[in-house]
């Protein structure tokens, strides 16, 4: 589902917007399969599918292969809409810079449930 | 012909612990009175469809008022150097006071989150004086699930972060529209408010201790609790209303944690048949 990042964020010009003084690494954990996502100014500039050895990144959100496929759902179940709901409940992590989250957390919510589209049209990765 | 809604706004001049208010209320309807409780960080325009629903206030004269500080209730004179921080004396001693000076007999008080608590205090401490009372998203305690402090500092703004906090406590179901319309509400309450509210969600509210000692014959409960809600959750709910005997609770599906606002068409479904037993039990 990540991979197909770049296409559903930078195709919503509001979302980019809303991320134009975000330009960071963050590190996306699906269960052991770690993806570092680059984004400049708002736009993903690349997806990456790891291993990676000791790269740094701002922000790293973690969770198991099967919460992100509940996450990613176009109507997820109780408990795992919302990223907090899957913290709250110890299905994800959160780590990292906050000061930059909580500066920009409709914007990196928006980027982690941008997937969400992908369901809703039918689109699998 | 102008396109009029019944609602009518009025300010109300009130003394709580010594100090004067200017408060601002809403109210349509007749009959029962029903005193509605914005959420923290809000107001009472969160109430609006039940002011415009003729099924409930041909029974009912429904009045939502924001509390001081909050909407278009002013903060108290010198508010410019005080931090705001509601406790539950301050929120039992304010809505009591509306409900005196409002003149009201036996008035029902609905409050959703932060209301759907302080009415257990409610029907703890003023039982007799209330006809009922309705916890929206109540619990008697609630795990946190952030820090409050990210919500007044001055590199983070409060209005957007306290938004982009609520986004997701509601129902992927509810429409757009009425999810925007709530976090609205999020997006422009003053600075520090939201957090000076959850000082009393948070810090001065663990009624865990005292729930149990409630007396439903007195004063009826019922709790109604969306299944989205990871804030209040269902089991949190569903625990107080164990310890509160003769309490009503209804997990409401496809709701989060602002039914009234957040799909009104959806609470509608969960709220009326309460609103009717309560207004049955009034006429027996």
């Amino acid at each position: 589902m990540l991979e197909k990042l770049s296409e559903l964020v930078n195709g919503s010009p509001p979302v980019v917007s809303r991320g134009r003084l975000v330009t960071t690494e963050i590190q996306v954990m699906v269960g052991r399969d770690e993806y570092c996502i680059k984004i400049e100014e708002g736009r993903i500039a690349g997806v990456e599918k790891g291993p990676f050895l000791m790269r740094p990144c701002s922000l790293t959100v973690r969770a198991s292969a099967e919460a992100w496929g509940k996450f990613w759902q176009p109507y997820p179940p109780p408990g795992y809409q919302d990223i907090f709901a899957m913290t709250k409940r110890g299905e994800a992590e959160v780590s990292g810079d906050f000061r930059l989250l909580m500066q920009n957390l409709r914007y990196f919510k928006e980027v982690l449930e941008a997937p969400r589209k992908l369901a809703k049209e039918g689109r699998h990765a | 012909m102008p396109e009029l809604e019944p609602i009518v706004g009025r300010y109300l001049r009130i003394s709580v612990q010594g100090i004067p208010y200017r408060v601002y209320f809403e109210e349509a309807g007749s009959g029962i009175p029903l005193v509605c409780l914005h959420t923290a960080g809000s107001d009472g325009r969160q109430y609006r469809h039940l002011l415009t629903d003729p099924e409930i206030t041909r029974s009912y004269r429904v009045l939502a008022f924001d509390l001081p500080w909050h909407g278009k209730s002013n903060p108290p004179a010198g508010f410019q150097d005080q931090e705001y921080r509601l406790t539950t004396q301050l929120y039992t001693d304010t809505i009591i006071a509306f409900c005196r000076a409002m003149e009201l007999t036996k008035p029902v008080v609905m409050g959703g989150s932060m209301g759907g608590r302080i009415v257990l205090e409610l029907a703890l401490r003023h039982g007799d004086e209330l006809g009922a009372v309705i916890g929206l998203e109540g619990a008697d305690y609630q795990q946190p699930w952030y820090d409050t402090a990210w919500l007044h500092r001055p590199d983070v703004h409060g209005g957007e972060v306290c938004a982009a906090l609520n986004s997701g406590n509601m129902a992927p179901h509810s429409p757009d529209e009425s999810r925007w319309e709530t976090l609205w509400g999020y997006m422009q309450s003053g600075p520090g408010i939201f957090k000076g509210d959850l000082y009393f969600y948070r810090v001065d509210s663990d009624f865990r201790d005292r729930v149990a000692r409630i007396d439903t014959s007195r004063c009826p409960v019922y709790l109604l609790t969306g299944e989205y809600d990871f804030s209040c959750t269902p089991e949190d709910t569903l625990r107080t209303g164990k310890k509160i005997a003769g309490s009503k609770v209804t997990i409401m599906e496809r709701l989060g944690h602002f039914p009234m606002s957040e799909n009104p068409a959806q609470f509608r479904k969960y709220i009326l048949p309460v609103l009717d037993e309560i207004a049955g039990r009034k006429r027996n």
